[in-house]
C-alpha cells in the first residue's frame, strides 16, 4: 500500500475548516492542521475574563476541530510577523481594520513554509467561493494564489469544482468527484454536511474569528494608533483593547476601567506597567491609567473612575492613585456625574 | 527522564498552550512539564492540546486563581 498523501489544514476553530479537514480524511489523506494565533483572534477565554461569559463552554474551537477530526494540531504563534499586516496591509483593509486579503495571503504563504518543512504535499483550507465579501471573492483567490506563492497545491474542498483543478486533483491524489460546489453566503450547506457527518455544538462566531472584524474593536485600534500617532502595538496592547471600558477624557490619557472582577483580576496584572487608580472607600472597579497625567487631570480620571465604582451617588470617594514610579497619592473626590462623562470619551 | 518547569502565568489562551506546545517539542519522551498558568481556559486546552498530540495530563491543581498542570511527554 502506498503511503498516503499528507495535507496541512488551516483550522480556524469555524465550521468550513472542520468540514473541509473532514473531506479529506474521507479520501484517505493525512492529515494535520495548523492554526495561526495573531493576538486577535476571538478566544472564549478572552471572554471569559468577563463573568456573565462563564456559563459558555471554555475551549478553543481548533483544538476542538482537531479532537472532533481525531488529526494533530500545530499552533503557530505569528503576533510579531503579523504586525505588518495589519499596519500595511497591501490590499487595504475591509469595512473595519480588518486586512482580510493581506491576511489570507499571510497566512497561506506560512502555511506553505510549514508544508516544505515538515514534508507535506499540499494545504487545504475551508475557504467558499463568495462567501466573505474581501478575502473569499472568486476574483480575488487567484489573488491569494498568485502572492502567496503556493501555486496549485492550495485546495479548496468546499468549493472545488467551481475552481480549475489543483495539482492534487490532476495528479489524483484526491478525487475531484468527491470535492463539492459550495458558493456564497449561504450556510445551509454546511449545516447538512455537518449534520450529516455527526459534528454538534460546532463554533459559528458571527463577526468571523477575528477581533479585526468587529467595529468596536477597531474603532479603539485607531484610537490606539492616533493617541501614539504612530501605527503601531504590542500584545498586551491589543489584549488591553479586548478589556474593560475604554474612556478617553483628553488626548493625552486613556482610562481602562474594569466592568467586573474578572477584567479586575486581568488588569491587576498590569500594575507595574500602567498607573492605577483603585476605590478605596467603596466597592469599585481597577482602572489603568495610558498616558502621564497631572495633577488635575489625575482629579478628574480619579472622578471618572468613581463614577463606576458602588460610591457613585456618594458625596466624596477616596481614591489611590499609584504612578508608574510608584508614588501613591490619595484623592477624596465627587464622583463625576454621568452627565459629565461625555459621549465622545467612549472610545 | 527530567522534570521541567514552564511559566506561563499572565498569558491568555491560546497564549499556554503554545508555549507548552513549543517547550514540549524540546524534550524527549518520558520528561515532565509542570506548567503554570493563571488563565483558567488552560486547563481545558492544555489537556485537549495533549490529547490531540499523544502527550499525557498526569497532574492539575487549581488554587487562588492559579492553575498547575503537569503534563508528561509521549513518544
Amino acid at each position: 500500500m502506498s503511503t498516503p498523501r499528507k495535507a496541512v489544514a488551516l483550522i480556524s476553530g469555524g465550521l468550513d475548516s472542520l468540514l473541509a479537514a473532514k473531506l479529506m480524511i474521507e479520501q484517505g489523506i493525512h492529515v494535520e492542521g495548523i492554526n495561526f494565533y495573531t493576538g486577535f483572534c476571538v478566544e472564549g477565554h478572552t471572554h471569559a475574563i468577563r463573568k456573565k461569559d462563564k456559563k459558555k463552554p471554555k475551549r478553543n474551537n481548533a483544538l476542538w476541530s482537531a479532537e472532533q477530526l481525531g488529526i494533530k494540531l500545530h499552533i503557530l504563534d505569528i503576533i510579531e510577523e503579523y504586525k505588518d499586516v495589519v499596519i500595511n496591509p497591501r490590499h487595504g483593509y475591509g469595512a473595519n481594520m480588518n486586512p482580510c486579503l493581506d491576511c489570507k495571503i499571510f497566512m497561506i504563504s506560512k502555511a506553505k513554509q510549514w508544508m516544505e518543512e515538515n514534508g507535506f504535499d499540499f494545504i487545504i483550507t475551508g475557504e467558499v467561493v463568495g462567501q466573505r465579501p474581501m478575502s473569499q471573492r472568486k476574483d480575488l483567490l487567484p489573488v491569494v494564489v498568485r502572492e502567496s506563492g503556493i501555486d496549485d497545491l492550495l485546495l479548496r474542498p468546499l468549493c472545488a469544482q467551481n475552481l480549475a483543478p489543483t495539482l492534487p486533483e490532476r495528479e489524483g491524489w484526491v478525487d475531484r468527484d468527491k470535492l463539492l460546489g459550495f458558493s456564497g453566503r449561504n450556510r445551509k450547506p454546511q449545516m447538512a454536511l455537518a449534520k450529516q457527518f455527526g459534528f454538534e455544538d460546532y463554533a459559528s462566531p458571527a463577526g468571523g474569528c477575528c477581533f479585526l472584524t468587529d467595529e468596536h474593536y477597531s474603532r479603539k485600534l485607531v484610537d490606539l494608533w492616533q493617541a501614539r500617532n504612530k501605527k503601531e502595538y504590542e500584545l498586551d496592547d491589543i489584549m488591553l483593547l479586548k478589556v474593560g471600558r475604554h474612556i478617553r477624557p483628553a488626548p493625552h490619557y486613556k482610562l481602562i476601567v474594569s466592568r467586573e472582577d474578572g477584567e479586575n483580576k486581568f488588569l491587576n496584572g498590569y500594575r507595574k506597567q500602567f498607573a492605577t487608580l483603585e476605590i478605596k472607600s467603596h466597592n469599585g472597579p481597577l482602572t489603568l491609567v495610558d498616558g502621564e497625567l497631572s495633577d488635575e487631570d489625575a482629579k478628574q480620571a480619579a472622578r471618572i473612575a468613581a463614577r463606576f465604582s458602588q460610591g457613585r451617588e456618594a458625596e466624596t470617594v477616596s481614591v489611590k492613585f499609584t504612578r508608574l514610579n510608584g508614588e501613591e497619592t490619595m484623592l477624596d473626590i465627587a464622583p463625576m456625574p454621568a452627565s459629565e462623562i461625555k459621549k465622545e470619551w467612549h472610545v | 527522564m527530567s522534570s521541567y518547569k514552564l511559566d506561563a502565568r499572565n498569558s491568555l489562551c491560546p497564549m499556554p498552550v503554545i508555549k507548552t506546545q513549543n517547550k514540549v517539542n524540546e524534550l524527549h519522551p518520558g520528561d515532565t512539564l509542570e506548567v503554570t498558568c493563571t488563565d483558567p481556559g488552560a486547563l481545558n486546552d492544555i489537556p485537549a492540546w495533549c490529547r490531540i498530540n499523544g502527550h499525557e495530563v498526569i497532574d492539575t491543581k487549581e488554587s487562588d486563581g492559579v492553575v498547575v498542570i503537569v503534563v508528561r511527554v509521549g513518544s
